[in-house]
């Protein structure tokens, strides 16, 4: 037995096309267990979301979070391994998202794999959130293999990646203050609206008239055509000052159009991204990407750039386990298993990054 | 003592020039209103500070570590709901004489936070007829040494305030 808290080098671990991964993913507020075999056929994923708790405060709250991740860990496990029909013994691998994330939500999801590790002598890998995020759209897609750009868009995460092969990625553009799903929150708290803020400004959206208002599109400036990061805190200045100007326009209209600019702004470095790379695949990832206009300007553009695109179900752009299996099983093709002693690492760099 | 700046760029040079200021041990607490610029604030005081890496809006993660010449604590309480989950988030620990602490949002929590800190309260000015980067930086500082270091603030952002001003805060 390997003794936690060292860090002995593993061996290799044979993974074949018959290797089950029992994944779980508790970075955010999401307690997500599944079984995943050969990296991409998802024999079971169970998603409990803790969003009615947080709505009261508007967002995310860590304590709560870690807390309900605590409550809902075993039945989620047990949910995924009775749905998948199959019992510990026939698993290969046990994986858990070890960062980025909430240190105290994360935690959660790490111990409870390594204690299933142990207790059933399999080995324990620890997966990166956004590499798990890239998998999420080969399961969506059997035939997807890389190279492809994929645009990451979540409550804290806002990043253009270049997936090369496995386990090679580059990132190209990011967030240089907010995260797109951050200002869905703060503007939807600006309008006053619940939470989750962005599905509910999302569906406000669609009933107001986007050119109603046109917001500047932050970092499109025309003098800097290779621009591929992104700003989202000046938007909320803009939508603060708008209301105060105009106060009397139907909220509905303001949220189309602060939406247009969002989506404007993602799809333009999206394709940006694919078109600099000569990449002919895009794809979509993160909770943002189960917003419809996001996902249906995406499609529109990929079909008049001619590129493919794969967005994936809305069940596997939010965070879900299956995506980290994928990953896990994928990476341990060429990695050693992380081992007992690797612990949660909230701010986790995305590996084979260059 | 009461700045008015005119764009993100003049914002992050305030403090930057703040910054020459701190030293470890020292909590700077950002409120305001939303979209006000805390973040941009911090950045530029961390780019001031010598840290290289980008510096972003700490509202997912609640704290992201920075170095610099200093190691800088950046925190954002803007998810937390009642002090207790503060202090369950090692809070404490990350307050000491190592580093320098920015809080987001601090004015919500000031019960946990050191009596000695110095508050930038950043806003909109107000009116219907505001241009998006202009904003009024209200610098304020809290306890007896920080009363003591307010006239070194004085002098190193008295280019910014007019003559007048810069007289009556500095008397």
């Amino acid at each position: 037995m390997i003794p936690i808290g060292s860090s002995p080098s593993q061996p290799m671990m044979a993974v074949t096309p018959a290797t089950r991964v029992l994944a779980i993913e508790t970075s955010c507020d999401e307690t997500a267990a599944a079984v995943v075999e050969g990296g991409r056929w998802v024999v079971s994923s169970v998603v409990a979301t803790q969003f009615e708790r947080h709505e009261r405060f508007g967002g995310v709250v860590p304590e709560i979070a870690s807390r309900a991740h605590l409550e809902l860990i075993n039945d989620v496990v047990a949910d995924a391994l009775r749905d998948a029909n199959l019992r510990l013994r026939d698993i290969g691998v046990i994986a858990a998202t070890q960062g980025p994330g909430l240190a105290g939500a994360l935690l959660v999801g790490v111990s409870a794999a390594k204690a299933l590790a142990l207790a059933t002598s399999r080995p324990y890998h620890g997966v990166h959130h956004h590499e798990a995020h890239l998998y999420a759209a080969m399961l969506a897609d059997p035939t997807l293999e890389p190279p492809f750009v994929t645009l990451i868009v979540s409550g804290g995460h806002t990043l253009l990646v270049a997936m090369d092969d496995h386990g090679r990625y580059r990132v190209l553009g990011r967030t240089v203050d907010d995260a797109a799903g951050e200002a869905y929150d703060k503007v939807a708290r600006l309008l006053g609206l619940g939470y989750p803020g962005g599905p509910i400004l999302d569906q406000l959206a669609g009933t107001g008239n986007p050119e109603a208002i046109r917001f500047t599109r932050p970092m499109l400036d025309p003098r800097e055509p290779d621009n591929l990061d992104f700003s989202f805190s000046g938007l909320k200045t803009a939508v603060v000052l708008h209301r105060r100007k105009h106060p009397d326009q139907p909220i509905a209209d303001v949220a189309a159009a602060f939406q247009d600019c969002v989506v404007d702004v993602l799809t333009t470095k999206l394709l940006r991204a694919a078109r600099r790379e000569r990449l002919g695949t895009i794809v979509l990832g993160g909770g943002v990407a189960a917003n419809s206009a996001l996902r249906a300007r995406v499609v529109a553009e990929a079909e008049r750039a001619s590129l493919r695109c794969v967005v994936p179900d809305r069940s596997l752009c939010t965070d879900n386990a299956a995506m980290v299996g994928a990953a896990a099983w994928h990476r341990l093709r060429f990695e050693p298993p992380t081992g007992l002693a690797g612990g949660a690492v909230p701010n986790l760099a995305l590996p084979g990054t260059t | 003592m009461r700045i008015r700046t005119h764009s993100v760029e003049e914002t992050r040079a305030v403090a930057g020039e703040l910054a020459a200021v701190l030293v470890s041990g020292d909590v700077v607490v950002l409120s305001g209103d939303l979209g006000g610029g805390k973040t941009a604030f911090v950045q530029g005081a961390c780019a001031a500070l010598g840290v290289t890496e980008p510096v972003t809006s700490p509202t997912f993660a609640i704290v992201q570590e920075y170095r610099g010449r200093i190691a800088i604590a950046h925190v954002d309480v803007y998810r937390l709901d009642t002090l207790q989950e503060l202090h369950d988030l090692g809070f404490d620990e990350l307050v000491d004489d190592d580093r320098i602490t920015f809080v987001e949002w601090g004015d919500r929590v000031i019960a946990a936070l050191p009596s000695e800190h110095i508050e930038v309260a950043i806003g909109l000015p107000p009116g219907d007829d505001v241009a998006e980067s202009e904003r009024i930086l209200t610098i304020s500082v809290h306890g007896r040494d920080w009363s003591v270091r307010s006239r070194r603030i004085a002098t190193v952002l008295a280019h910014h305030l007019h003559p007048e001003a810069a007289e009556r805060d500095l008397a």
